[in-house]
């Protein structure tokens, strides 16, 4: 089936309804006729040239048309034709019992003087108007009065007197308003016009199909109307989770298929835990209210054997370290702090693994959650970022084994090539950057940062110096990559038109 | 973070080429190459490496690393001559008890040196010395200076100078208040009744520390050959390796480094490069990095890294202060060894993978809402105060019960403790947003329960324009999803937002779990919305411990 009779099926119902019409040429005649809206009829228009039907062709135009006080003074007169009328009987005026007995407003009387004047059908003496015109030229029309009663107008096609008058009235306040438009044309194709004059019936075609249809079985008898199947529509969103949590659930996916635990926890923290635990010296800068917020509250200190050991680890060391060498004090870990990192989140986990017995002091663990830092916000930095943290406690443990736990770890998380670099890190020795490739941009960037946690960590909190990798990743850069969000403050902004348009983390 | 500058022909004249290979040898040091040009090279120094701080420094450990010279660099120190001497006076043992000092002697001084002398000061002052608090470092003309120097606290009217960058005399009080230098330094003197100066036989007052040194006697020219070096502070050990990364570098350009006899109680002679010495295992580094060296690979490993090894032991520079464990000299022996030639390892124990049950449960409450077509939002635990209170009707002494951080550098002080508030925070924020808007957040709140904070995970959802019946179809919805039985109560208790009358208390069984209900249009107003509200916020804790 071909051209003729398949383009006949797949016309609309608006374009059924203005094809009769289509040699009206003049769009608003052909509303009128079809009954449409000029939207509406022009959609169907252009619909129609999808179909090879017509071919339209716009201009654009200028066009004089009539304003709102325009409107008002081709019922009424215009102020200089009121003024007129009234020298016309009384010859000479006052002026102030001109404006009182024409009627007009100061700025209509003002500009009827002024025209009036220029036309020299009026002169001013002594506060007085004075007729200068002859009867013949009274009732003569005006140019303005002329081109407002035949408004609108093209400006094209205007006479030189036309014309004269436009520049007189642009002036005045809304009398005439000058326009653009689009002036749509078109042509009727060789297949339009094959199609306009087949018979082309109605009734014939099932346009949406509906309950009742089906119900008598109308169908049966009738053809489906052929849709364009390309043309747009409009567009709809759906529900769906925030694309950071999202990100999260797809870390989370990654941690669980290498056989790891999650680790949750508090946000809020005692010094304690976030620092002392983690062998940060108290008078670290870190721990600086500058960086770190903190709360003007005090949390109780866990089990006083720890507490011991960590002193003991800061003042003088264990397990062959020499400590930091200075007075440890346990007030300052009382501190209430907003958790820097999900790391403290380990060291509970450490310290919950050293109650049981030491060959079960072993596993695989992750964090993934919200820190805080006490800093100003812009594209780069926030008060709050996410991290994701794992942690492997085996005795048999070592550095190799951690580059073989990151190299796994990156390669899901994406990142097919990576390197490792030194790097410093409080709590661990050795210690690990990693750097990923990153093959759009062609640089490497550093991502993560890992290690072999410290003695002075594991022997108080395990019990005993087993090793424990671990490495953490800060998460807003990942998950900003991948959007290609520029700036942090992006993430949280909760835009409903953004939220509605992203995509979905699909990894 | 510490950067270090260097010129690049220096470096290529004295260390080597900065070709492609070079540029990843610096890294692979652990000094990452941060950037360079024509004329500068700039490396990024860890915390725990302030002997890296200079360029002599970094040369220094940089040539061993590449086996150019490697092992345990040797100075040669003088023993102090007549009048090296500085005597500590007790006045400053509340104050500012220790210093460490030295000379040095034949320098030749250029632009250049006196500029790098001064950075590794300040950077210096900036890391270890914890901006001066924990130590101040002073090097000043030995010309200008009568032998023996007297460390002592003084009375602040009793101490006058002129200080650096001034040219009047000034008292110690006047320093802190009129300089720009000992204004921003003065915090580090405050509230005590002397303040410690260095002050030589012709009782020229050298130096305030931790403040100022005098115009006269404290300021390094190109004229200056001789030097004296003082470090002061708190931690008598610290001094001491910070004077022995600033002699090194004087040394390494050149000078003759001599002793000096400090009158402590006890008598004391710095600098003091003997080696400490630490044990190392060669079993314990195998198995931690999970190698299989031999003694003599260790030996040479450890010497490139600027270390002496002999039977068990090394012998560790003095100007090393991260070296506080054997685990730190094996990471360096893995330094040496290149983390580019580790192969990387799985080993094959099974373990069972988990995530948090709270988690599950939250991502399936998420998905049957957005089967609902609601979009999930995240916001802030941080928040301000007028959102949490004033603009969702909350006046007077309710108003006071927040959990509010020090010092925040943002207008969001207090911890969140609501997720209402963020929620029509963010409708109100997306008023050019098509409607309707239906959002919801699941998110951590924090609640003050005896001195106590709490945190608890609570989901709200918000409809616009909607109203009850709309929100309790979704809690509706939502109950018999996941199983759980939820019924509403009339109530006079309620939050201020809700309209009297359309707002309900969500009970598990006998557990009240949230509020449901109308947004009052004085609290639309204060959000400067224009469309009804209808939202639900609920505790998650009770739903956790019925579905885990």
């Amino acid at each position: 089936m071909q051209s003729t009779e398949k383009i006949i099926e797949s016309l609309s119902p608006h374009e059924r309804k203005i094809l009769p019409f289509l040699k009206e040429k003049n769009i608003n005649e052909i509303c009128k006729k079809a009954g449409l809206d000029k939207v509406s009829t022009i959609r169907a228009l252009e619909y129609l040239q999808n179909k090879n039907i017509l071919k339209i062709s716009s201009v654009k135009k200028r066009f004089i048309e009539i304003g709102v006080n325009g409107a008002l003074y081709k019922k009424k007169g215009l102020p200089e034709r009121r003024l007129l009328n009234l020298l016309d009987s009384k010859r000479i005026v006052g002026l102030e019992e001109g404006q009182k007995e024409s009627g007009l407003s100061n700025d209509e009387f003002k500009a009827a003087i002024g025209a009036l004047k220029k036309k020299a059908m009026i002169e001013l003496k002594n506060k007085k108007i004075i007729l200068n015109a002859n009867k013949e030229e009274i009732s003569k029309k005006m140019l303005e009065e002329s081109l407002i009663e035949s408004l609108p107008l093209e400006y094209d096609s205007l006479q030189p007197e036309q014309l004269h008058a436009v520049k007189s009235l642009e002036k005045r306040k809304n009398i005439i308003q000058i326009k653009d438009e689009k002036i749509i044309s078109f042509e009727i194709t060789d297949l339009g016009k094959q199609i306009i004059e087949q018979d082309i019936k109605d009734d014939k075609l099932i346009e949406q199909l509906d309950a009742e249809i089906l119900k008598k079985g109308s169908w049966k008898t009738k053809k489906f109307r052929r849709y364009d199947v390309t043309s747009p529509v409009p567009a709809i969103c759906g529900g769906k989770r925030h694309f950071v949590n999202q990100a999260l659930d797809y870390a989370r996916k990654i941690w669980t298929e290498m056989g790891f635990k999650e680790m949750t926890g508090n946000m809020i923290q005692s010094s304690f835990w976030n620092f002392d635990a983690l062998f940060t010296a108290q008078d670290h800068p870190v721990r600086e209210m500058q960086d770190t917020f903190f709360i003007d509250k005090k949390m109780e200190l866990p089990d006083k054997k720890l507490v011991d050991t960590v002193k003991k680890t800061h003042e003088n060391g264990i397990g062959g370290s020499k400590g930091w060498r200075y007075q440890w004090n346990e007030e300052e870990a009382k501190k209430i702090v907003l958790r820097t990192h999900t790391t403290c989140l380990s060291a509970e986990t450490l310290y919950e693994l050293s109650k049981l017995p030491i060959e079960q002091r072993k596993g695989k663990f992750f964090a993934l959650g919200k820190n805080f830092r006490n800093e100003t916000v812009d594209w780069s930095h926030g008060f709050e970022f996410y991290q994701t943290e794992g942690i492997v406690i085996d005795p048999n443990a070592n550095f190799k084994h951690l580059l073989g736990y990151l190299k796994q770890f990156y390669k899901k998380m994406g990142f097919e090539k990576i390197r490792f670099a030194p790097a410093y890190f409080p709590y661990t020795e050795p210690s690990v950057e990693v750097h990923v490739w990153h093959p759009e941009k062609k640089v490497w960037l550093e991502l993560g940062g890992a290690g072999i946690f410290r003695p002075e960590i594991t022997i108080p909190l395990l019990g005993k110096q087993i090793p424990v990798l671990a490495w953490g990743q800060g998460f807003d850069r990942i998950i900003m990559d991948y959007y290609q969000i520029k700036d942090l403050r992006e993430m949280y902004r909760n835009d409903i038109n953004q939220l509605r348009k992203i995509k979905f983390w699909i990894k | 973070m510490a950067n270090i500058k260097i010129n690049r022909k220096q470096f290529e004249k004295e260390i080597g080429k900065l070709n492609e290979k070079m540029q990843e040898r610096i890294s692979m040091f652990g000094t990452p190459l941060e950037s360079f040009d024509n004329e500068e090279i700039e490396l990024e120094i860890f915390p725990d490496r302030p002997d890296l701080l200079s360029y002599q420094g970094f040369k220094r450990a940089f040539l061993a690393f590449l086996g150019k010279k490697t092992g345990l660099k040797k100075y040669k120190i003088k023993k102090p001559e007549k009048d090296y001497k500085v005597i500590i006076d007790k006045s400053v043992n509340d104050i500012r008890p220790y210093t460490a000092c030295a000379i040095v002697k034949g320098l030749k001084f250029n632009d250049e040196k006196i500029k790098e002398l001064i950075e590794i000061q300040e950077k210096l002052h900036a890391t270890v010395g914890r901006k001066r608090k924990k130590v101040a470092i002073g090097i000043y003309p030995l010309e200008k200076i009568k032998l023996p120097i007297t460390f002592k606290a003084l009375e602040p009217d009793k101490i006058k100078f002129i200080p650096l960058e001034s040219d009047k005399e000034m008292s110690g009080l006047q320093i802190l208040q009129r300089h720009p230098t000992g204004r921003d330094y003065a915090h580090l003197l405050a509230g005590k009744s002397k303040f410690p100066i260095f002050i030589d036989t012709n009782k020229n007052i050298l130096s305030m520390p931790p403040i100022i040194n005098s115009q006269l006697t404290g300021k390094i020219t190109e004229k200056t050959k001789n030097v004296f070096v003082e470090c002061s502070g708190f931690d008598f050990e610290i001094l001491k390796k910070c004077l022995n990364i600033i002699i090194t570098t004087l040394a390494d350009m050149g000078g003759t480094v001599y002793q000096m006899e400090l009158k402590y109680k006890k008598k004391e002679i710095t600098p003091d490069l003997t080696p400490d010495k630490m044990k190392i295992s060669l079993e314990n580094t195998n198995k931690l990095l999970g190698l299989n060296l031999n003694e003599k690979q260790l030996k040479q490993l450890l010497e490139k890294m600027g270390y002496n090894y002999n039977k068990g032991e090394v012998e560790i520079p003095a100007w090393r202060t991260d070296i506080l464990h054997e685990v730190d000299l094996i990471e360096d022996v893995a330094i040496a060894y290149g983390y580019e030639n580790f192969e990387p390892e799985i080993p094959s124990i099974s373990s069972i993978g988990q995530e948090d049950p709270k988690e599950a449960i939250k991502r399936k409450i998420s998905n049957i809402l957005t089967g609902l077509n609601f979009l999930e939002i995240s916001n802030y635990h941080l928040t301000k105060k007028d959102d949490q209170f004033k603009k969702m009707g909350i006046s007077g002494k309710q108003g006071n019960e927040l959990i509010e951080v020090k010092d925040s550098k943002t207008d969001y002080d207090i911890l969140r403790r609501d997720l209402s508030h963020y929620i029509m925070k963010i409708l109100s924020e997306n008023i050019d947003a098509e409607y309707p808007q239906q959002i919801f957040e699941i998110g951590r709140i924090f609640e003050e329960e005896y001195g106590k904070i709490n945190e608890k995970e609570k989901l709200v959802l918000a409809i616009s324009p909607g109203n009850f019946t709309q929100v309790k179809q979704v809690l509706e919805y939502l109950s018999r999803m996941i199983g759980i039985e939820m019924n509403l109560e009339e109530t006079e208790e309620f939050p201020q937002h809700f309209i009297d009358g359309r707002v309900a208390e969500i009970f598990i069984a006998n557990k009240r779990i949230g509020h449901i209900g109308e947004i009052h249009p004085k609290i639309l107003k204060n959000w400067k919305l224009k469309m009804p509200v209808a939202l639900f916020e609920i505790d998650l804790e009770e739903i956790f411990k019925k579905l885990e």
